[in-house]
């Protein structure tokens, strides 16, 4: 820890355009799952950090669900203590090197940066990522042992809530134990997000960290199944966290959805992702992509699916969407990077029904124009149907990627914990204290799909009231 | 990982392990399936439990070899682990108190019959059994029906042993015969299940199947396992894998399996290869 300094003189912002994220070139990559963003190196970072201007009152760090001390850390990298500013990050943070990469920070940090009114702003999600693949690259200090508090905490299922709560309780002295239903922890971070945008070993050394605080991770669990939440209570355990996300698909219920070459995105994902389709036949799982495919939707995970059938071998691949491009719920960088691979959109576009072959395969997707009309409860115009539009694609393969729920597994085999009509898990306060004593939850499984960091900022407000209530109880 | 224990070969390409996995013997009930991966590169695949012992913390699986997978989980040994074993999943088979229920096993099917003929012979119901395979020598766990049924009958299509032809055929004769039956339950290859639903529903005689279509994650999350079963999407993996006979869409279920055909094919040759020249390439570990 570096003494306490006097401030020095106040230090004029440097202006100058924001710097560009250093990319590989569009063509290669739309072909490769190697990861798009290379990122900032050293200069790049000090010189973008120079940018900040260090507002009194940092309205940033406002926007940020976890409350990174931002204008702290951007200070450090100009001074180049990248450890330090790692540090400040991972203080508040604890998947920095996954949020730098997947944060929709334009609607969070950055939409807020004084900067932004006049030219854009401070790029701070990137320098988030450079100063936490900076610290992957060092070594690390090993953790300083944490006196065991004597206390038992159960986490189910292994996303950024569940890792988050983990975290925050294992540093807290709680022997802390996650149960995840898959082969693989790091729930939508593994088996959804694909490896060109959050590579898989960031996620498997995030995981590792917590490890290495005596977090036991514990896979092959499905709770509900193999194990109950009651008798996880009779192992021993004082609470219980339930981080088990929204993985249920929809589907739009039109005809044609059982025909082979309809997925769901979660099954496209995956078997691309967790199963590394790609890899097949040297890895075992197969997917099947085609010459041309639809994805139906415009969110993160119709983008993030999109990206992967044309990595895959599509020759076209293809966004389906009933609004139009302003409207479209995903990240502003993806959308900017599909459109640079060579993504087709079809925008004011709603599908009818899946036509299919004799022997059962897809042929086409049925599809009819839309036109904006008044806005509707979410506040975005109604998409209406042009009548006697209907208009076919040529496609061979349909994916779904319309909106997940959460999974009723935990909810049905547990007495007393309530959901509400979308499936969600209700909770009693701010904490997440479902209707279950002693049973808490946070992220997509109360909220519904939603974002990394909430969920991160749900699991970290769960542990502190878990760790409330468990000291109050001794 | 979790440890074979035992291994048996009940024909050359049908092999039976008793597996160490305690939290799944606990909770595991007659019709319920699990989810086994091999090998780090290797897929998810769905097993139904063929029986289970709580007190021993054991879960007993058969396997058919077909595919790659299949055909590379016939190699291992006792004392080989499995990587991941993941269940009990699905719904567990409805158990009545009331028979005589007619349980039909064709082929390997046979496996996951008999825990439900077990369970419901400790709960006094009376069980008639009809186990089929194309030859005797393809025949499996005959005496161990033989020890949960009340009355085994046997068909073979080339009639090596018992009824010369079809399981359905000696299932006709039984309904024909005037004979009480409360329920059927038939578990095996998909043209047979159909067979059977299509014997009974004259009579309509209630009649359920256990389906396995392609699973991924087999907790609800990927759809993969869709199925439709009385005009609705179902998820095999949550909602079944047993479903009554004279609703599910079989032409549907049956083309929605073949879905990686050629995949399958592509995986199978090379495994061969790899496996009758020269040192192993398949990630098995080599040693065979
Ligand atoms: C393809 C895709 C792309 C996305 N892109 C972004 C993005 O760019 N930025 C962003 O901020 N957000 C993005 N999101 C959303 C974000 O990933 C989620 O909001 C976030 O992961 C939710 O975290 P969670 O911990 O609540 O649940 P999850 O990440 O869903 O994790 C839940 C875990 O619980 C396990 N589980 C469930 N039930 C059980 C059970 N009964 N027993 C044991 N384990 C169980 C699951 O297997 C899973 O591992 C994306 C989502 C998807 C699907
Ligand atoms: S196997 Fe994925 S939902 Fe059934």
């Amino acid at each position: 820890m570096p003494e306490h300094e006097t401030t020095p003189a106040k230090r004029l912002p440097v202006k100058r355009p924001r710097a560009g994220m250093p990319t590989q070139d569009a063509k290669a990559r739309g072909r490769n799952f190697n990861e798009v963003a290379l990122g900032y190196g050293e200069e790049l970072a000090v010189g973008e950090a120079e940018r900040c201007l260090e507002c009194k009152k940092p309205v940033c760090q406002e926007g940020c669900p976890v409350e990174v001390r931002i204008p702290e850390f951007l200070g450090k990298i100009r001074d180049r203590d990248f450890r330090g500013a790692y540090e400040t990050v991972k203080s508040t943070n604890s998947l920095p090197a996954v949020c730098g990469r997947v944060c929709p920070q334009e609607t969070q940090c950055e939409i807020k940066c004084v900067l932004g009114k006049k030219a854009e702003p401070v790029a701070i999600g990137r320098l988030e990522r450079f100063v936490s693949d900076w610290a992957m690259g060092q070594s690390q200090d090993k953790p300083a042992r944490i006196k065991p508090n004597g206390k038992k905490v159960a986490i189910v299922g292994s996303g950024p809530a569940g890792l988050t709560c983990a975290g925050d309780l294992a540093k807290k002295g709680y022997k802390v134990t996650i149960f995840e239903a898959l082969h693989a922890p790091g729930g939508v971070l593994i088996y959804g997000i694909p490896e060109f945008r959050l590579p898989k070993q960031i996620v498997a050394e995030e995981v590792g960290n917590l490890e290495a605080l005596g977090v036991e991770v514990i896979c092959d669990v499905v709770v509900g199944r193999t194990i109950t939440v009651d008798e996880l209570f009779q192992q021993g355990y004082d609470a219980l966290f339930l981080g088990t996300g929204a993985g249920l698909p929809m589907f739009m219920n039109i005809p044609g959805e059982t025909l082979n070459g309809v997925y769901s995105a979660n099954e496209f994902l995956t078997r691309t992702n967790l199963m590394k389709a790609y890899l097949f036949p040297e890895w075992d799982t197969p997917i099947k992509v085609g010459e041309r495919v639809a994805v139906i939707g415009a969110g993160n995970v119709a983008m993030d699916s999109v990206r992967c059938a044309f990595r895959l071998g599509a020759k076209e691949a293809a966004i389906v969407y009933r609004r139009s491009e302003a409207e479209m719920p995903a990240r502003h960088e993806e959308l900017e990077h599909a459109k640079e691979e060579g993504i087709v959109f079809h925008t004011l576009t709603a599908p009818v029904r899946v036509l299919g072959n004799a022997d059962g395969w897809v042929t086409g997707l049925e599809c009819i124009k839309m036109e904006l009309g008044e806005p509707d409860d979410s506040g975005r115009r109604r998409p209406i149907p042009i009548k006697g539009s209907e208009f076919t694609l040529n496609v061979d393969t349909v994916v779904m990627a319309l909106g997940t729920s959460p999974n009723p597994l935990v909810s049905q085999t547990t007495p007393g914990l309530d959901v509400d009509k979308h499936g969600c898990l209700v909770v009693r306060d701010e904490d997440g204290l479902t209707t279950r004593d002693l049973v808490w939850a946070a992220g997509d499984a109360v909220t519904g799909a939603a974002t990394v960091i909430l969920a991160m900022g749900g699991g970290k407000k769960a542990a502190t009231a878990i760790d409330k209530v468990l000291q109050g109880a001794k | 990982m979790f440890i074979i224990r035992k291994k048996r070969d009940l024909t050359p390409v049908t092999k039976l392990f008793v597996v160490d996995a305690p939290l799944v013997a606990k909770k595991a009930q007659p019709g319920q399936f699990v989810i086994v991966r091999i090998a780090p590169s290797g897929e998810r695949i769905p097993l139904t439990i063929a029986d289970a012992d709580a007190k021993a913390g054991t879960v007993t699986i058969v396997i058919q070899e077909v595919g790659k997978t299949s055909r590379q989980m016939g190699l291992l040994k006792e004392g080989d682990g499995i990587l991941d074993f993941v269940g009990p999943l699905g719904r567990p088979a409805p158990l009545t108190d009331k028979g005589p229920v007619v349980l039909v096993g064709g082929g390997f099917g046979v496996a996951p019959i008999y825990p439900i003929a077990k369970a419901l012979r400790a709960k006094g119901v009376k069980v008639i059994s009809i186990i089929g395979a194309r030859s005797q020598d393809l025949l499996i766990l005959e005496a161990e029906m033989a020890s949960v049924s009340d009355e085994l009958l046997v068909a073979t299509d080339d009639g090596t042993k018992g009824h010369k032809g079809f399981v359905t055929e000696v299932l006709k004769q039984l309904i024909d015969s005037g004979r009480d039956i409360e329920l059927v339950i038939a578990i095996g290859p998909m043209v047979m299940m159909r067979a059977v639903g299509k014997t009974t529903e004259p009579y309509k005689l209630k009649t359920l199947v256990s389906v396995d279509p392609i699973m991924v994650d087999g907790t609800g999350m990927c759809g993969a396992c869709r199925l439709t079963v009385g005009g609705k999407v179902k998820f095999a993996c949550v909602d079944g894998p047993i479903f009554d006979a004279h609703q599910v869409d079989f032409d549907e279920a049956n083309r929605r399996g073949k879905m990686y055909a050629t995949e399958q094919k592509l995986a199978v040759d090379r495994f061969e290869k790899a496996h009758h020249s020269g040192p192993c390439a398949c990630g098995c570990g080599g040693g065979h």
